[in-house]
């Protein structure tokens, strides 16, 4: 919490609807981040997780509050800040050597045609795509389309990257690795990742932070989920990590139900200071750690798992 | 499977074709002399009196007439005797001037109104009474101010084209994918770039649309408009040999209209094939 690199400062976004009525998807939201961290954003559909990944971006504009990147405060879309689409959103008229050089280009305006396909050549390599770079993106499998947005993201060498459930549209298996690989690129060049993900296994594999968001309208962040997984953590062996079972269940517990009842339970809820919980030991289990909460020990159900495993 | 159904579809066709032929032959054949008459009057009269001929040729007389045709395209024997591809090269050039000109204007001016909300707006009241407006009823005004008649001709074609490309322009532009342009604008891509790069590229499956809409209907009313212009042209020829009676020379004007307009078409579609790509 001492380096502020991405700080969101009490943004809203409201819709004027029919009528007059406005809608208000959230207001009042802060959130920060330090530099290198990996921050995974979960919540229900329609609580305003796209919205709030646009005006990080500098897609949307809040209706309220400033987004505050390394010191300064953002207006608009900048280079420094990547975003790899849901849709995945390649050109499709352009191979994909054309799609990563288009953002190579963009970036770098001087450069002549052989340094930016050079350049953009080592990020499909690093993407695993070597061979492909003159198909287009219609010869291209799903997942293979991604790696192309993640190459042309990672291309241009941004301060941040911005996801938008990139893997959700893929087959578990084409997840995994890409998951893997975004990990070892975001560990190798210290990136700093925001990501929006419905999978919660992926935020536990991925993410330092876990930002619970309830339902909307006037959805608030709940929590902040400090992952206590260590650093070199595997993706197939997550669950046997004394940890894991009860990270995991508190985040579906909140999704469950917490997230509908959040705002009813907790009226004191201070949206700038936001509670960073840390779970526990299961053998000391998460009541023990903030407030004594019996009434919600007895609701997790996968407490016993993890003594089986280990 | 599918060389299997072109080849069976191939020969439906000519059977399609033989058989209309010989129908055709089987409706206008000779049915022999009927009435004997003096000879001035049976000269009034023509073939169709004194050997009983259909007054509407048959298809080996349009094959003979055609092919004295193909052989010379382009003799020029003054204003009201010159070869069809004299008359085919008159109106295609006019219909080429007229529509380039319309391309010119209308691919512009459909960008400007596709990324401006504000002058979609504005234009659109003229666009929707100017659209439906038949071309032909220009031709007056047109031949009042332009006073040639040969320029009107080009107006009407450039008039008839435009709208189909501004409006294909209008809406090719206005519903590129956000995802596509949100990409241009994550990378800080400027305006003009961004049209070039993001937007018409994008666009262009559905501008191509447009101009091949358009090149139909400028073919179609070239026709129309050259019967009422006069001169040269393909109309022209059509309607004047209608005065001189020979139907022949009309079916066999038909049937160049037909394979030219075809040919304009599919050069259309091999372009709109060429910018079209699957997501
Ligand atoms: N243009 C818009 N006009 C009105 N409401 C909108 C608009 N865009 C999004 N919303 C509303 O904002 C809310 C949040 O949307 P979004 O950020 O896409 O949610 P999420 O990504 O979490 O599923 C939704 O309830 C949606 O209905
Ligand atoms: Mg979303």
């Amino acid at each position: 919490m001492t380096d502020k690199f991405i700080s969101i400062e009490g943004i809203a976004k409201r819709y004027s609807g029919a009528g007059g009525a406005t809608t208000t998807v959230f207001e009042n939201l802060w959130l920060s981040m330090a530099r290198g961290e990996f921050a995974c954003v979960i919540g229900h559909s329609g609580c305003g997780k796209t919205t709030v990944l646009n005006i990080l971006a500098g897609l949307d504009a809040p209706s309220e509050g400033a987004v505050i990147v390394d010191g300064q405060a953002i207006s608009g879309t900048s280079l420094d800040r990547a975003v790899i689409f849901q849709s995945h959103a390649l050109l499709p008229w352009r191979t994909v050597l054309g799609n990563v050089s288009y953002a190579v280009s963009s970036k770098w305006r001087s450069w002549d045609r052989a340094k930016v396909k050079a350049h953009a050549q080592t990020f499909i390599d690093l993407v695993g795509l070597t061979g492909s770079e003159h198909k287009r993106p219609s010869e291209l499998s799903g997942g293979m389309k991604q790696r192309v947005g993640i190459a042309r993201a990672l291309s241009i060498t941004p301060k941040m990257m911005l996801m938008d459930e990139p893997f959700s549209a893929l087959d578990a298996l084409t997840r995994g690795t890409l998951q893997d690989e975004v990990r070892r690129i975001c560990l190798e060049t210290g990136q700093t990742a925001f990501m929006i993900t419905h999978d919660v296994d992926e935020a536990i594999y991925l993410a330092d932070k876990i930002f619970l968001m309830t339902n909307g309208p006037g959805a608030v962040l709940a929590e902040v989920v400090e992952n206590p997984l260590p650093r070199d953590r595997g993706r197939t062996d997550l669950h046997r990590h004394p940890l894991y079972y009860a990270l995991r269940n508190h985040i579906i517990d909140f999704l469950v139900t917490r997230s509908k009842t959040f705002a009813a339970e907790t009226p004191d809820h201070d949206p700038r200071n936001v509670p960073l919980v840390h779970v526990g030991k299961p053998e000391l289990t998460i009541a023990s750690d903030a407030k004594p909460e019996p009434s919600r020990e007895a609701s997790w159900p996968g407490l016993s798992r993890p003594s089986t495993s280990s | 499977m599918s060389t299997s159904l072109r080849l069976r579809a191939g020969l439906v066709s000519i059977v399609l074709l033989a058989a209309f032929l010989g129908i055709w032959h089987l409706a206008t054949r000779s049915t022999g002399t009927t009435t004997t008459m003096s000879p001035e009057y049976a000269k009034l009269m023509g073939l169709t009196a004194t050997q009983g001929k259909s007054a509407m040729p048959g298809p080996l007389d349009v094959g003979a007439k055609l092919w004295e045709h193909l052989k010379r395209p382009f003799y020029d024997n003054g204003p009201n005797d010159k070869g069809l591809g004299i008359q085919l090269a008159y109106s295609i050039a006019r219909v080429g001037t007229g529509y380039l000109l319309a391309v010119l204007v209308a691919i512009p001016l459909g960008f400007l109104i596709g990324m401006s909300p504000l002058l979609s707006k504005a234009l659109d009241p003229f666009i929707q009474v100017l659209k439906p407006i038949s071309p032909l009823a220009w031709m007056p005004l047109a031949l009042y101010t332009i006073k040639d008649s040969s320029v009107s001709a080009i107006f009407v074609i450039f008039i008839c084209s435009i709208w189909p490309m501004l409006l294909n322009t209008v809406f090719g532009v206005a519903s590129v994918r956000k995802e596509w342009v949100n990409v241009a604008r994550t990378l800080e891509v400027g305006t003009v770039r961004r049209a070039f790069t993001v937007i018409l590229p994008a666009a262009a499956p559905t501008i191509l649309t447009g101009m091949r809409i358009s090149i139909g209907i400028a073919w179609l009313v070239i026709v129309a408009a050259e019967m009422l212009v006069g001169g040269t042209g393909i109309g022209y020829f059509v309607w004047n040999e209608w005065n001189n009676l020979s139907i022949t020379n009309v079916i066999i004007a038909i049937l160049l209209i037909g394979v030219v307009g075809m040919l304009l078409d599919q050069i259309l579609a091999r372009f709109t094939r060429m910018v079209t790509f699957p997501e």
